[in-house]
């Protein structure tokens, strides 16, 4: 009581983890195409989160009086041969692209993931069967695969999703089986079950997290390429289906008219052009952060102008 | 001697190979008394390291591995997975070479410590777990141990990594605590204070150790027996000091022989300092052990025509009763 109330210091934590991941975010915003990746990114799931309120107007508003309008003030994309406004279904198409991508991807990653954990760490039989199916996914060219799962499946947009997400999930399996196959030999692997650790504990505390670099990679790869196999599918008229708004059907669409209104096939065209560059982009800018040895040349660069000036104060 | 808390006899490793099968380890007896420490020396090879993995079950499976491993009156090598799990880290601890790569860079030490304890129920709970953890860090040795369970290994020195790690090992309190070149990728100051602590932690919880080294320095310095390992056979044990002053086969004369301190420690007046001496060749491959003496191939003695074509028995050479000194020759004591 007679003692002077000293002030409680504040519990300091350091968060250690969170720190690290935050650097590694701060070094990929420190990168230009990364910046830009990131930036195009975030516009386009705003865009796909608030399309109805962004587009003019819904996407499938007929106006045959105002068909084939060039772009101009009253519609910015211009309209298309039924006068349907082409920035409302170039926005409302977003939404599809970026959902397709984002399932179709989601199905291959978990599958993929599983499968090539289970096959690096347990090797064997296993690995073999795993491995062989994987194998045999992969020897169909990707598109050829998806259209024949369609054809079993039928057109529409959920079996597009479905069959790219079959399509990519050998990809996944084979960069996560490689990444496990280094992971489970390192010493705190063996050192874990030495303490008696379980397979289920070493899989997921221990292997996967040390696995994961290049599985983030690939999954922003894969997001490009399964953006683009949704058009392709929508293209040919076998992902989402009329009047619903898709880049792919929207560029297949305007293909008859190419002379006559460029516009109707050019700004989906753009459209998927600017998503897959973001996210390749975004997975080389990953792939540059995430690798520590081009990770440590990034943060000598970024370090050198610091020093230099340095050096030369004290001359 | 109390009854031994580990009694390994006729451990046998062989590994399938492209060349052939391949003996790792080829018929190896030893026991660990309570509180005792046994050091195996030998060159990179000779298995020593094999024939202590193979008893946790920590080898691949296309290792086979026979013999008996007595441990607390059970057989190890005869236990399943599960089993085994449950003596890991809680009757058995592992410490591992290298702490740069015994410890998973991307969960923070704490994690890991709690990860053994909750794992065999020592503790329950979070809390308790971490403030478990935090004694362990305290006990050895870690300056500042409830901040240290926050930090990454990368945050850590090598001498404070290996530090946590025997924190890990010591976590389930276990009866025997393996340290497989633990101090071997350590400077040597460092070196030195986990050895001590190593000591001193054994004193205190009577943990029997079994210390794998080719360092003969920290076998000196710790170690109450010592088995001498070659081509993955045991050439000669016996008590440290018994050993070391009366080296009874070529090998481990040859051992002692590449060793600084102990060529310094016989230079006397008068005396011309002895050459530091090497042993020349390698090791046997494990697919081409010879079919006489392990070490014939190389010995500087060959002192029986038995040598190259018997593989000589480990005879008593010296010693007193519960703890003989053993040798693998024909010739013993003879060579001068």
């Amino acid at each position: 009581m007679s003692a002077p109330a000293r002030p409680a210091a504040p519990p300091v934590r350091v968060r250690p983890e969170r720190g690290r991941w935050r650097a590694t975010l701060r070094l990929l915003l420190s990168s230009p195409p990364s910046l830009f990746a990131v930036l195009v990114l975030l516009a386009v799931v705003v865009v796909a989160l608030f399309d109805e309120q962004i587009a003019p107007t819904g996407f499938n508003e007929v106006d045959v009086s105002d068909r084939l309008q060039p772009p101009g003030a009253g519609h910015w994309f211009g309209t298309d041969d039924l006068g349907r406004d082409v920035l409302s279904r170039v926005v409302l198409g977003a939404k599809v692209s970026l959902q397709v991508g984002t399932v179709a991807v989601g199905f291959s990653l978990v599958v993929g993931v599983l499968a090539g954990l289970l096959a690096g760490f347990y090797g064997r039989w296993i690995d073999a069967v795993l491995m062989r199916l994987m194998d045999v996914l992969f020897a169909f060219p990707a598109i050829l695969l998806a259209i024949a799962v369609i054809a079993v499946l039928g057109p529409g947009t959920t079996n597009a999703m479905i069959a790219i997400g079959i399509t990519y999930t050998p990809v996944f399996a084979r960069v996560t089986r490689a990444a496990v196959l280094g992971v489970r030999e390192q010493v705190f692997v063996r050192a874990s079950r030495s303490v008696g650790a379980s397979d289920a504990r070493l899989l997921l505390r221990h292997v996967l997290p040390n696995a994961l670099p290049p599985i983030i990679v690939q999954t922003s790869v894969s997001l490009a390429f399964a953006v683009l196999a949704e058009a392709a599918l929508s293209f040919v008229g076998l992902g989402t289906q009329p009047p619903a708004p898709s880049w792919g059907r929207m560029l297949s669409e305007g293909r008859g008219y190419i002379d006559l209104a460029w516009w109707i096939a050019v700004f989906p065209g753009l459209a998927i052009v600017v998503l897959v560059l973001a996210f390749n982009l975004l997975g080389d800018g990953l792939r540059d952060v995430l690798d520590p040895q081009q990770r440590s040349a990034l943060e000598a660069a970024r370090h050198r102008p610091g020093r230099r000036r340095r050096a030369e104060v004290r001359r | 001697m109390s009854a031994p808390v580990l009694e390994v006899a006729d451990l046998r490793v062989r590994l399938e190979t492209p060349r052939g099968p391949a003996h790792v380890v080829d018929g190896l007896d030893y026991a660990v008394g309570a509180g005792e420490t046994v050091a195996i020396v030998g060159e990179s090879g000779s298995g020593k390291s094999v024939s202590v993995l193979a008893l946790l079950g920590l080898l691949p499976a296309s290792a086979t591995v026979t013999g008996t491993a007595s441990f607390g009156g059970r057989d190890l090598l005869a236990m399943s997975e599960a089993e085994l799990r449950g003596v890991r880290g809680n009757g058995i601890g592992m410490v591992f070479q290298d702490p740069m790569t015994s410890l998973n860079p991307v969960l923070s030490v704490g994690r890991q410590l709690t990860e053994g304890l909750l794992a065999h129920g020592v503790v329950t709970g979070r809390a308790a777990a971490r403030a478990r953890a935090a004694d362990l860090l305290a006990d050895v040795g870690l300056p500042d141990p409830r901040g240290a369970l926050e930090r990454y290994p990368h945050e850590l020195s090598g001498g404070m990594r290996q530090r946590v790690v025997i924190a890990i090992a010591l976590a389930g309190e276990p009866r025997l605590l393996v340290a497989d070149e633990a101090t071997t990728a350590l400077d040597v100051t460092v070196q030195a204070q986990i050895v001590d602590l190593v000591t001193r932690l054994q004193a205190e919880h009577g943990t029997a150790v079994v210390w794998i080294t080719h360092d003969l320095g920290v076998v000196a310095g710790i170690a109450d027996r010592v088995l001498v390992m070659y081509g993955g056979r045991c050439v000669e044990d016996g008590g440290v000091d018994d050993v070391f002053d009366a080296p009874a086969h070529p090998y481990t004369r040859g051992l002692l022989g590449a060793l600084p301190a102990r060529v310094d420690a016989q230079r006397g007046p008068g005396r011309r300092a002895p050459d530091l001496v090497a042993i020349a060749g390698t090791p046997p491959p494990p697919t081409e052990l010879p079919r006489g003496c392990v070490f014939w191939p190389r010995c500087p003695v060959r002192g029986d025509v038995r040598c190259e074509t018997e593989q000589p028995p480990l005879v008593r050479v010296g010693g007193t009763d519960p703890r003989p000194h053993r040798a693998a020759t024909f010739y013993g004591r003879e060579i001068p």
